[in-house]
């Protein structure tokens, strides 16, 4: 298994499938009346956050929690910038507490990297500025297959600002790994202008794209982006690349609608929408702790875990 | 050697040098000139130096140099900025004007200038401010810092884009009257917002905001135009993309008075060096594409781009080891840009050594006013009667850059581990060794 887990792309195929199948036996856990593991004892987890994500902190807290690990959080809003401590400084008092793994969220992309250069132990993305979320990806394939009973040959639709989107880009490296087939729908102005260099397909238009969707997986739309000229009106953006009960119900029968949250709801994903049956939002949150409690399993635990 | 001031220091004799790379002969150096050249000469009393295997040229010229001082004398000083100038095979550097306090009024250029000749490793030029402060909004006193005794000629904003098209053109109409040349730091800033690399298939993948390269070339063809217009001279900066190459051979093409440099990096590296987010790659203008180097080098080989410059911008180890985004933008090169312009031009066989010793030495003197009455010359040819500036370089050598070794006080060389081909052995300023056996002589 991988030292780091950085970016979608450091997984190999068996090694995203190995992560997928043991989140799968560690639901099982979820169900027990005694949830907890005695796999990580003794070792230590660092959640480093310094944006706000209650949802990603909590369910990183809970994962390494149900394998028994010590849990250290330690916030640190704010970046560097702020004349608060420097990375670097963060990171080496981290290794002397003796962290085995670091989760880091941070707003700068690459933050991950620089970390994984100045500790021992196992660095894990949780967000890095609009580069990657690979854990989100990975909760994304888990929740994909347990509804659509299979990754290859999906057809997966994601909509939304991917230019900014870390979720975006861990999402289109994993599939295309997995197999499935990936198209991103955005105005022109939300997608990279290199976007053709990605392994996915690539449109305009919400509609002709539906009816040929196993997935739709909404991102959220910032109402800041407006002020920039990426889209005139909130409202324009909602008319064009929202999904309402009427896109909805385009959608071939089993297709799921997908949101990583926190959602705007009437923004890009109508609340008849998000609420309902094809909704997978609440799933994709309780797959979460799986999938990080899979990753810290396979990553700390390694063979001597399993034995 | 037993002053400092040029004076009736020994006379030194080169035995063996080979001039451009041409073939072999003595060069011996007196009283501060080239006194004579040719085989088998002998001066009694004179030092002796085997320069057999070395090639002579020029003391090189760099107009664009960030000497830090004063402000930032934790990043680079004017001495040590010099020293890592006269290793590198310099005899006159351009220091640019973003200091703290800016080089924005004959006072600060004036002190920078005396700054100079105190440390005495290569001449100093300082670069005055166009706009005061570097705010964009209203003319430094050009004239009197051009008045002043730094003599100051080329004008820049640089690290800043005097973006304002009116601002421009009347900075380009003034300088005419003391034959000024107006430095552009072409870069659109609302089309560079937050930007921190090269926009394209890397800053895609990395998420990291892009830096388009018509946000550069978008102001070089309004500036050609402007200058065009009003009949003045610009020179452009660090040209980062082919685009610019294209815009400039153009201006060129109907005589207008432009001038452009590129930087070695830009000329060796690309962005992909981005992928591990290692600052020590994050400089403005950004690292460009494959494409955009092998623009830059021809652009260069056939006289587009006038010259190389280094944009030496230091900058110390805390303002580097953090995330990308927060990381200074610069790198170091005065200690390397021969270096690097032997590996990128002449071993893929772009330039001769002639065609160095112009573009690093004689071009960059004339664009900078160098060889006017009165100054020091520089870039002259190496010949009877020129001022001793010189420098020997041996090209047969490769080893790998270990900024540890260098003598500015900052380590942010892109090259570090890196093996580049040459090593200056030895330069001269009006006759007095700099540098002698590659490393510096006082």
């Amino acid at each position: 298994m991988i030292r780091h887990l950085i970016s979608a792309a450091d997984l190999s195929r068996d090694d995203a499938l190995l992560i997928l199948d043991t989140a799968g036996e560690l639901a099982q856990i979820a169900d027990r009346p005694m949830r907890k593991l005695p796999t990580l004892r003794g070792r230590t987890v660092v959640n480093l956050f310094y944006e706000d994500s209650t949802r990603t902190r909590i369910s990183f807290e809970a994962a390494a929690k149900r394998l028994s690990a010590d849990v250290i959080n330690f916030s640190a809003k704010g970046s560097s910038v702020a004349k608060g401590e420097s990375l670097k400084d963060t990171a080496l008092t981290l290794e002397a507490m003796g962290a085995d793994a670091v989760v880091i969220r941070h707003g700068a992309s690459g933050a991950p990297h620089r970390l994984a250069g100045w500790v021992r132990g196992s660095v894990i993305n949780a967000g890095d500025g609009a580069h990657e979320h690979p854990t989100q990806a990975l909760l994304d394939a888990f929740t994909m297959r347990s509804r659509l009973g299979r990754l290859e040959g999906l057809r997966v639709t994601i909509v939304g600002d991917v230019l900014h989107s870390r979720v975006a880009r861990s999402n289109v490296l994993l599939l295309h790994t997995l197999g499935a087939e990936v198209t991103l729908v955005a105005p022109p102005t939300l997608l990279p202008v290199a976007v053709s260099s990605w392994p996915c397909e690539v449109s305009y238009d919400l509609d002709t794209e539906l009816p040929k969707s196993d997935v739709v997986m909404m991102l959220r739309v910032q109402a800041e982006r407006m002020n920039a000229a990426y889209f005139p009106t909130v409202r324009e953006y909602s008319r064009r690349y929202g999904l309402d009960g009427d896109r909805m119900a385009t959608l071939p029968e089993d297709a799921i609608v997908m949101h990583p949250g926190p959602m705007n709801r009437g923004v890009e994903i109508a609340a008849g929408v998000a609420d309902s049956a094809r909704s997978t939002i609440v799933e994709q949150v309780a797959n979460g702790v799986s999938i990080r409690m899979a990753v810290l399993y396979l990553m700390l635990g390694g063979a001597e875990a399993s034995s | 050697m037993n002053d400092g001031n040029g004076g009736s220091a020994r006379a030194w004799l080169i035995r063996g040098a080979q001039p451009l790379g041409g073939p072999a002969t003595d060069l011996l150096v007196r009283d501060g000139i080239i006194a004579e050249t040719g085989a088998g000469l002998s001066a009694e009393g004179a030092h002796l130096l085997d320069a057999a295997g070395l090639i002579a040229l020029p003391g090189l010229v760099d107009l664009h140099t960030h000497l830090r001082e004063p402000g930032r004398e934790d990043a680079e000083t004017v001495q040590t900025g010099t020293a890592a100038a006269a290793l590198g095979g310099y005899t006159a550097v351009h220091a640019m004007a973003n200091t703290d306090p800016v080089a924005d009024t004959a006072g600060v250029a004036e002190q920078i200038w005396r700054l100079g000749r105190r440390a005495g490793y290569c001449d100093v030029r300082p670069v005055g401010a166009v706009t005061a402060g570097l705010s964009g909004e209203r003319l430094a006193e050009l004239g009197a810092m051009a008045d002043s005794a730094a003599r100051v000629r080329i004008f820049s904003d640089d690290g800043k884009c005097v973006s304002d098209a009116v601002l421009m053109r009347r900075a380009l109409e003034y300088v005419k009257a003391f034959d000024g040349v107006v430095a552009q730091h072409a870069q659109e800033p609302r089309l560079t917002s937050g930007a921190q690399m090269n926009e394209g298939v890397v800053s895609g993948r990395l998420g990291l905001a892009g830096w388009p390269a018509v946000a550069e070339e978008a102001i070089i063809a309004r500036d050609c135009l402007l200058a065009a217009h009003v009949g003045s001279a610009l020179h452009v900066c660090h040209v980062s993309t082919a685009g610019s190459v294209e815009i400039i051979r153009w201006a060129k093409s109907k005589g207008w008075r432009v001038t452009a440099e590129v930087t070695p990096h830009h000329l060796l590296l690309t962005d992909e060096l981005a992928v591990g987010y290692d600052p020590v790659y994050k400089v403005n203008p950004p690292l460009r594409t494959v494409g955009d180097v092998a623009a830059l080098r021809a652009g260069l080989a056939d006289g587009t781009i006038d010259c190389v410059a280094t944009d030496h911008a230091p900058h110390p180890l805390e303002d580097k080891e953090t995330e990308w985004q927060v990381a200074a933008f610069g790198m170091t090169g005065l200690e390397t840009a021969l270096r690097v312009v032997q590996e990128a031009m002449v071993e893929t066989g772009q330039l001769d050594w002639a065609g160095v010793a112009d573009r690093m030495s004689a071009r960059p003197a004339a664009i900078g006013r160098l060889g006017g009455v009165g100054a020091p010359l520089h870039g002259s040819p190496l010949v009877p009667g020129s001022p001793a500036n010189l420098v020997l370089y041996d090209p047969s050598v490769r080893e790998l850059v270990d900024p540890a070794q260098h003598a500015s006080r900052s380590r942010n060389s892109p090259f570090a581990g890196r093996e580049l081909p040459g090593c200056v052995q030895a330069t001269f300023l009006r006759g007095l060794p700099t540098v002698l056996d590659g490393k510096l002589a006082r």
